[in-house]
């Protein structure tokens, strides 16, 4: 089996200004934090992120990268309106390409699957077409039962450059194991982007797979990912069950930056103007001990 | 009784004729009164524990810990699957609807540039299409009960009208609940009219409220009173009485 463990900076210099990034988890919960503080220490710009929304966007839109968001939400779960992506809309400093929740999983779907579109009824008659005006129908060329030709929309694939994903362990090979309540659309993110990168809580042996969970649990086969890095505490401070849980306090402390450009510096500072994620887990190690 | 106790009693009238159906509803009372139509009249409906799993035993709001009697697993994925499937009733808030129903929670001052972005569209488009839904709206007043919803999150039925057959066979509002009442869309263009006034609420007090022409029914019925079994059943569903901190009593 093939060895794809990379470092953070190799994994980094495959994300080019200008990519859409995907972004695996769900609102605050397992996300790829520690890439996405790479990002933003790269500095790499002109960024558009499709993801069910979580920090990874607020955080983007904070740090002036993100030009354009494709979602179907953008929450913190806990704390239900992602307050620096509501600046960024308030502001109109980002695109929003926003779709209905289940219609996004048809965008993810159609990617990994190689077709046009999916059809939907999701978005007839709200304002989810005329918000996203490139959106077009499509007339089924079957007739139903009293001889109509349904007219549905059609959720275009999502073009991914690169998707980044987080999972409780993995091996070598790139393999991925999750071990909470939910998968999300991981898999789904990793078969849409031309390139996917994972991180996970532990890289352990393949043989060893079974004693972490069940054969259900190895959703993510190794075809599919292109690289792969340790990162303890890798979705902090969103939660990673059963890991961790959602650091709500830090959480917290991130939500009150959004309307404060002092704390937002400070927080900055403190937690990602850093060298690396060992540099992160120290200086997040500190803070605690301050608490 | 508080108003909060009769508001529970009337979502959970909301799923009275569920059976083999996902009963979703989403919020502090809405979950509230969806637990007690499952554990009194509507309990063939099934329902999730917040998290991944349908649970089939009654559990107290937000009690993490709380044991749970899993009878499936339904991951996100497995609920849009639902959704799509149409074997499911939703009941939502919104912080705007109008006459014909249409909900806003996506933003207010437009999607353009909003003066204050919301939830979004979260998933009220893929709901409305498919399957019933219904609403509650804990402050019922000129600014929840609106002329115009600034975004349209999930349809109502004159944009149903509009798209015509079949794409709109599957909609269904089927009924609002406020602090001041119960309102359905059963007239013949489909604007909304008062179903009960609360006890203790005037139609007077509901017109006041709405910055719309409410349909008022010859017949106006008061919303009824919890039983016995009612009161016990909502007091193990909500020890912590969250319900109170939704509505108030007057």
């Amino acid at each position: 089996m093939p060895n794809k463990i990379l470092t953070e900076e190799e994994i980094i210099s495959e994300i080019k200004d200008g990519m859409t990034i995907g972004v695996g988890g769900w609102g605050s919960r397992r996300k790829p934090m520690s890439l996405v503080r790479a990002i933003i220490r790269a500095g790499i710009k002109d960024l558009t992120i499709v993801s069910y929304g979580g920090p990874e966007i607020g955080l983007l839109s904070a740090t002036g990268q993100l030009r354009r968001a494709v979602y179907g939400f953008v929450s913190l779960d806990s704390i239900p309106l992602e307050p620096h992506f509501r600046i960024a809309r308030q502001t109109k400093s980002i695109i929003a390409s926003e779709f209905d929740e289940g219609a996004f999983y048809l965008g993810l779907l159609a990617a990994a699957h190689r077709v046009p579109f999916y059809p939907t009824r999701a978005g007839l008659g709200s304002d989810m077409l005329n918000m996203n005006p490139d959106l077009e129908l499509v007339t089924s060329p079957y007739a139903d039962e009293s001889g109509e030709y349904e007219k549905l929309v059609a959720i275009p694939a999502f073009e991914i450059d690169v998707s980044l994903i987080h999972m409780n362990r993995a091996d070598k090979a790139g393999n991925g194991q999750f071990l909470g309540p939910d998968l999300f659309f991981d898999d789904l993110f990793a078969m849409a982007a031309k390139k996917t990168f994972m991180s996970c809580e532990s890289i352990v042996e393949t043989e060893n797979f079974p004693t972490y969970g069940s054969v259900h649990t190895l959703k993510i086969p190794r075809i599919f990912i292109d690289g792969v890095i340790e990162a303890p505490l890798g979705a902090h401070f969103t939660e990673c069950p059963p890991d961790y849980g959602r650091d709500e306090e830090f959480q917290k402390l991130y939500a009150s930056t959004a309307k404060d450009t002092e704390l937002w510096n400070k927080f900055k500072s403190q937690f990602l103007d850093l060298g690396s994620h060992s540099e992160y887990l120290k200086s997040l190690d500190s803070f605690k001990e301050s608490q | 009784m508080r108003r909060a106790d009769v508001c529970v009693v009337q979502i959970a009238e909301c799923f009275r004729d569920d059976a083999d159906i996902l009963c979703n509803p989403i919020g502090i009372s809405p979950i509230i009164g969806g637990r007690l139509a499952k554990a009194t009249f509507a309990n063939e409906v099934v329902m999730t524990d917040a998290v991944s799993v349908l649970a089939a035993n009654i559990i107290p709001l937000g009690d993490e810990t709380a044991e749970r009697v899993v009878e499936s697993y339904v991951p996100y994925r497995t609920i849009f699957d639902i959704v799509w499937s149409g074997r499911r009733h939703v009941m939502m808030g919104a912080t705007q609807i109008d006459q014909f129903g249409n909900q806003n929670i996506a933003a207010i001052g437009g999607y353009e540039q909003p003066k204050a972005q919301l939830l979004g569209l979260r998933g009220a488009p893929g709901n409305l299409i498919n399957h019933r839904t219904s609403y509650w709206i804990p402050k019922h007043s000129t600014r929840s009960f609106v002329k115009g919803v600034d975004v349209v999150s999930g349809p109502g039925y004159d944009k149903m009208r509009s798209l015509g057959a079949p794409s709109n066979k599957y909609h269904d509002v089927h009924r609002v609940v406020s602090n001041l009442g119960v309102f359905d869309f059963l007239t013949p263009d489909n604007r909304m009219r008062i179903v009960s006034v609360h006890p203790g609420v005037s139609v007077e007090e509901i017109r006041e409220h709405t910055e719309f022409e409410i349909e008022i029914p010859e017949i106006l019925e008061e919303s009824r009173f919890p039983t016995e079994i009612e009161i016990d059943l909502i007091k193990s569903i909500d020890p912590d009485g969250l319900r109170y901190s939704e509505v108030d009593d007057e």
